[in-house]
């Protein structure tokens, strides 16, 4: 099941210009830490790793722990330098796996 | 009549009352035990981030609300005083809790590419406690930023 998928790139930047970027996945990042209905832990399910590349290079990662909020928010900033498009992965526990892409044109 | 059950006495002499209570208290106890950082489990995650080298106070913000309403998410920011050419620039940020169930919140990798050393997140809090962001530098040196967080109600750990 795919999950839902919130990224914020702006469309066009100038050469040079610091572009800001913010990811949001829809995932419960369930802890390990807490108790079900019946009384039994619930097991943990999270996103371990999130990465963002640009053109094929990697400008951006991150390792996330249980202590991360649910529907995970990342906010970070990359270099405008070419036209290409930008990737984003998250991967997490029970081979969650989920990939969006974002064009960036720079003028 | 002489029954054991009717009298509120059990054979062994003890009150319902009594066993009743004991029962609680063993589903009490009985609960498996909420796993919690200390500072000491801190200080080593730190460690292991370090690799060993020393952390200087400063170049680092931390940013984050001192008062807490909901600890189940809690913004926060951190940028690191830095350059970020390919000669100086910020490799990894981490962040760090004394009292989650892990010492270890989020470690982020970054590169002269990001153009700026900020990022953002939101975060959970188990109780009120000290927050460490630390920066490792491209030369190698670790710097870091504290903050202290009064949460009024915990990130549920236990329900």
């Amino acid at each position: 099941m795919a999950a839902r998928v919130l990224v914020n790139v702006p469309p066009t930047a100038k050469r040079g210009e610091v572009v800001e970027i913010k990811a949001l996945i829809a995932h419960p990042m369930e802890t390990g830490y807490r108790v079900g209905p019946e009384g039994q832990m619930l097991p943990r399910d999270i996103i371990t790793r999130f990465s963002c590349t640009y053109g094929g290079v990697e400008v951006f990662s991150a390792d996330l722990f249980p202590a991360l909020t649910a529907n995970p928010y990342l906010a970070f900033t990359t270099l405008a330098v070419e036209t290409g498009d930008l990737v984003f992965n998250w991967e997490g526990d029970n081979g969650f796996l989920q990939t969006h892409t974002a064009r960036l044109t720079v003028a | 009549m002489t029954d054991a059950g009717r009298d509120g006495k059990t054979l062994a002499g003890l009150s319902r009352r009594t066993i009743l209570g004991a029962g609680a208290a063993l589903v009490v106890l009985g609960r498996p035990s909420a796993a919690q950082a200390t500072p000491e489990s801190m200080a080593a995650a730190l460690k292991q981030f370090t690799q060993g080298g020393s952390v200087q106070e400063g170049r680092v913000r931390l940013d984050l609300p001192p008062l807490v309403e909901n600890g189940n998410s809690v913004p926060v920011t951190i940028a690191v005083d830095s350059p970020m050419t390919e000669a100086d620039h910020v490799r990894r940020i981490a962040l760090f809790n004394q009292k989650n169930p892990q010492p270890e919140v989020v470690r982020f990798t970054l590169g002269p590419r990001a153009g700026r050393a900020a990022v953002s997140t939101r975060i959970r809090l188990a109780d009120t406690q000290t927050v460490i962001a630390v920066a490792e530098l491209s030369d190698g040196s670790f710097w870091s930023a504290r903050a202290d967080v009064i949460v009024t109600l915990a990130a549920c750990v236990e329900s």
